[in-house]
């Protein structure tokens, strides 16, 4: 076995020049594809983060039905002993209440309809941190009557901090709904939607202002690995049952985000398939040659004692080389890379900024960081290389001794 | 004892509409021991017949014995095999290994056999010694001359203790004073170790080294001379003058 790698080894670097361009394809493509690819997740992770962490968190709990018809009559008891359930589901780190609805806001001359979110503001700061995002005044605290709203809200109604905002809309059953709060803080929301239209106020002062005493819309929950996100849900789901609960993931919630994450996730993945294709023709000539060129020297090896088997090994373990060498090449060049850029994201500056930053996502382009890509990656442009083999080593088993020793 | 048996060989070829008798009912038997030269015109067929014997090509028709092996018997891979194990062969363009030293081009034959290291590096040693290449070992072919590695060739094709070497035009591409070189280590090794030889030449002074002389036209053996005490005697018929 030590012979046919010596043997291998020593053939690819018969022709350098031919040999190093051909690792130079394999290195180059893996560390395009793994930049390419880390730059994609990256940025894919952060907008999920910022989705998750804005508002939806991983997965949320509703009363059948709530989310095609979100109204108060849709709403369920919140209770220490479900929340406690949804706690025991492993892997599910924070449970989060909200009672939301719409009402009419009011300050002076100026109204508008806005999302009134009851939180409990401290567990709701862990889920959304919105204590960082208060630009003016102090988050809310549960015995407080206040509310915090949007900066663009904020300005349109002209409010400041202290200020009295006036709420009415329809209560759980047909209630009417009225009252009043006190600005206690204005936030600075990620998503524009959402920083002209909502209004948080404590739980428990929504669940009065609505008539739904102990109500809530929502659980919104954060697990510890998204990627266990479906295996998450359908696991509360069925401690739940479906009689009464709906279950849904942010990716079912946020559809449309999701396809653009897809789709966007599909042109990538074509574009690689484009430079893997390239790379596995430039393999394939490459083999191709060594063969067509060395088919005398395969012969008289056959007529002197060595098996076809044998011969196909060393000739597969020069495609190996081939992609090995330029593999680790290519890998040991994007991680530090990666690393970097993981560490110190790129920070988007003019009109692309604006752009992301009217989307509600920070303008940063940040990368991931993930064995799997990595092991992905390499693993595709090992199939590549097997694949690109296949006929060369096909082709030592049709040489005939005593016609091509003729050539 | 004969180490080569052939019964009515033939190998017709039909690439093209027309039909090619290469080889066209030969009948000859190789002891162990002979120096052989197969000769004859371009296209005689002495190639062909060197393939069949080799193991190389099959027959059309008729037997080729080895050793009391049908060769037309064996699957193609234990005709690698039996190659491995029994036939030596040198070719006309030496076709050492490229990427490998001599030593290692002449290893190589052993290692396929399985045999152990430390072995095979003696006998690779010992084998380039006795064609004078006892201080080039670790030189690749590309570092020596056409005669050197002819040389290297031969000291390969001994290396699995064969049966007999086969060599096809082995001087075919050497000088003169390479090809007085080869051909001495070739007679001292049959001499001295009893190794059979069987090649096929165009080279008189080939011609006259060997003990016997095959000639081959058209596929078929038109003479077959023995050289014994220094009359030469045709195995087909009778003995001729010197």
């Amino acid at each position: 076995m030590n012979r046919i790698f010596i043997l291998a080894w020593r053939n690819i670097w018969r022709n350098k020049r031919r040999t190093i361009i051909t690792i130079a394809s394999v290195f180059f493509a893996i560390l395009l594809a793994l930049v390419m690819r880390s730059m994609q997740l990256g940025s894919y992770g952060h907008m999920i983060d910022t989705i998750v962490h804005s508002y939806t968190g991983h997965i949320q709990l509703h009363a059948n039905g709530y989310w095609k018809d979100k109204t108060l009559d849709n709403s369920f008891e919140g209770s220490d002993s479900l929340t406690k359930v949804i706690e025991s589901v492993e892997g599910i780190s924070l449970v989060v209440p909200r009672l939301e609805s719409f009402a009419l806001a009011s300050f002076s001359s100026k109204t508008k309809g806005v999302m009134v979110i009851g939180v409990d503001p401290a567990q709701e700061n862990k889920l959304t941190d919105l204590s960082e995002k208060v630009v003016d005044g102090k988050w809310l605290t549960s015995e407080t009557n206040g509310t915090a709203l949007g900066q663009t809200l904020a300005k349109y109604l002209g409010v400041d901090i202290g200020d009295t905002l006036v709420l009415i809309s329809v209560g759980y059953q047909g209630m009417s709904a009225a009252g009043v709060f006190r600005v206690s803080a204005i936030l600075k929301l990620a998503s524009p939607e959402m920083d002209n239209s909502f209004v948080f106020v404590p739980l428990q002062k929504a669940q009065d202002f609505y008539s739904a005493p102990g109500r809530l819309t929502s659980y919104a929950m954060l697990i510890d690995n998204n990627q266990k996100l479906a295996e998450e849900a359908s696991d509360l789901q069925k401690i739940l049952g479906k009689s009464h609960f709906e279950v849904m993931t942010w990716e079912q919630m946020m559809a449309q985000m999701m396809q653009q994450i897809e789709a966007d996730n599909v042109s990538g993945l074509f574009m690689l398939a484009i430079l893997y294709m390239i790379v596995g023709f430039g393999i394939f000539g490459t083999l191709l040659m060594m063969i067509s060129e060395r088919k005398r020297e395969l012969a008289v090896m056959i007529a002197v004692g060595m098996k076809k088997t044998r011969l196909a090994l060393v000739i597969a373990s020069e495609v190996l080389f081939i992609t090995l060498v330029g593999l680790c090449a290519g890998v040991a060049a994007a991680f530090p890379l990666i690393m970097y850029y993981y560490h110190h994201p790129v920070w988007l500056t003019g009109q692309t900024a604006e752009a992301m930053l009217n989307m509600g996502f920070d303008p940063v382009m940040p990368f991931a960081l993930q064995s799997d890509f990595f092991i992905a990656q390499s693993l595709v442009i090992l199939i590549i290389a097997f694949v690109a083999g296949i006929y060369p080593v096909i082709s030592v088993f049709r040489i005939t001794p005593s016609k091509d020793l003729r050539r | 004892m004969n180490v080569i048996e052939i019964k009515g060989l033939k190998k017709i070829y039909q690439e093209t509409a027309v039909e090619v008798k290469a080889v066209n009912g030969i009948d000859l038997n190789v002891a162990q021991g002979e120096f052989t030269a197969i000769v004859g015109p371009s296209g005689s067929g002495k190639t062909t017949l060197l393939n069949l014997i080799g193991g190389l090509d099959t027959p059309t028709e008729g037997q080729v014995i080895v050793d009391g092996t049908d060769l037309g018997k064996l699957s193609s891979s234990q005709l690698i095999d039996f190659r491995l194990h029994n036939i030596g062969f040198v070719f006309q363009s030496y076709n050492l290994i490229p990427v490998l030293t001599a030593e290692e081009n002449v290893e190589f034959i052993m290692h396929l056999q399985g045999v152990h290291k430390t072995k095979r590096q003696q006998r690779a040693k010992s084998l380039l010694t006795a064609v004078g290449l006892g201080d080039r070992i670790n030189s690749r072919p590309a570092k020596l001359s056409g005669g050197q590695q002819q040389r290297v060739a031969v000291a390969r094709a001994l290396a699995s203790h064969p049966k007999f070497v086969l060599a096809d035009e082995p001087t075919a591409n050497l000088d003169s004073k390479s090809t007085e070189t080869l051909l001495e280590i070739m007679l001292k090794l049959n001499k001295e170790e009893g190794v059979t030889f069987v090649f096929s030449t165009h080279d008189q002074r080939v011609v006259q080294k060997a003990r016997r002389v095959v000639t081959v036209e058209d596929g078929k053996v038109v003479s077959d001379i023995v050289k014994k005490n220094g009359h030469l005697h045709n195995e087909s018929s009778e003995t001729v003058s010197i």
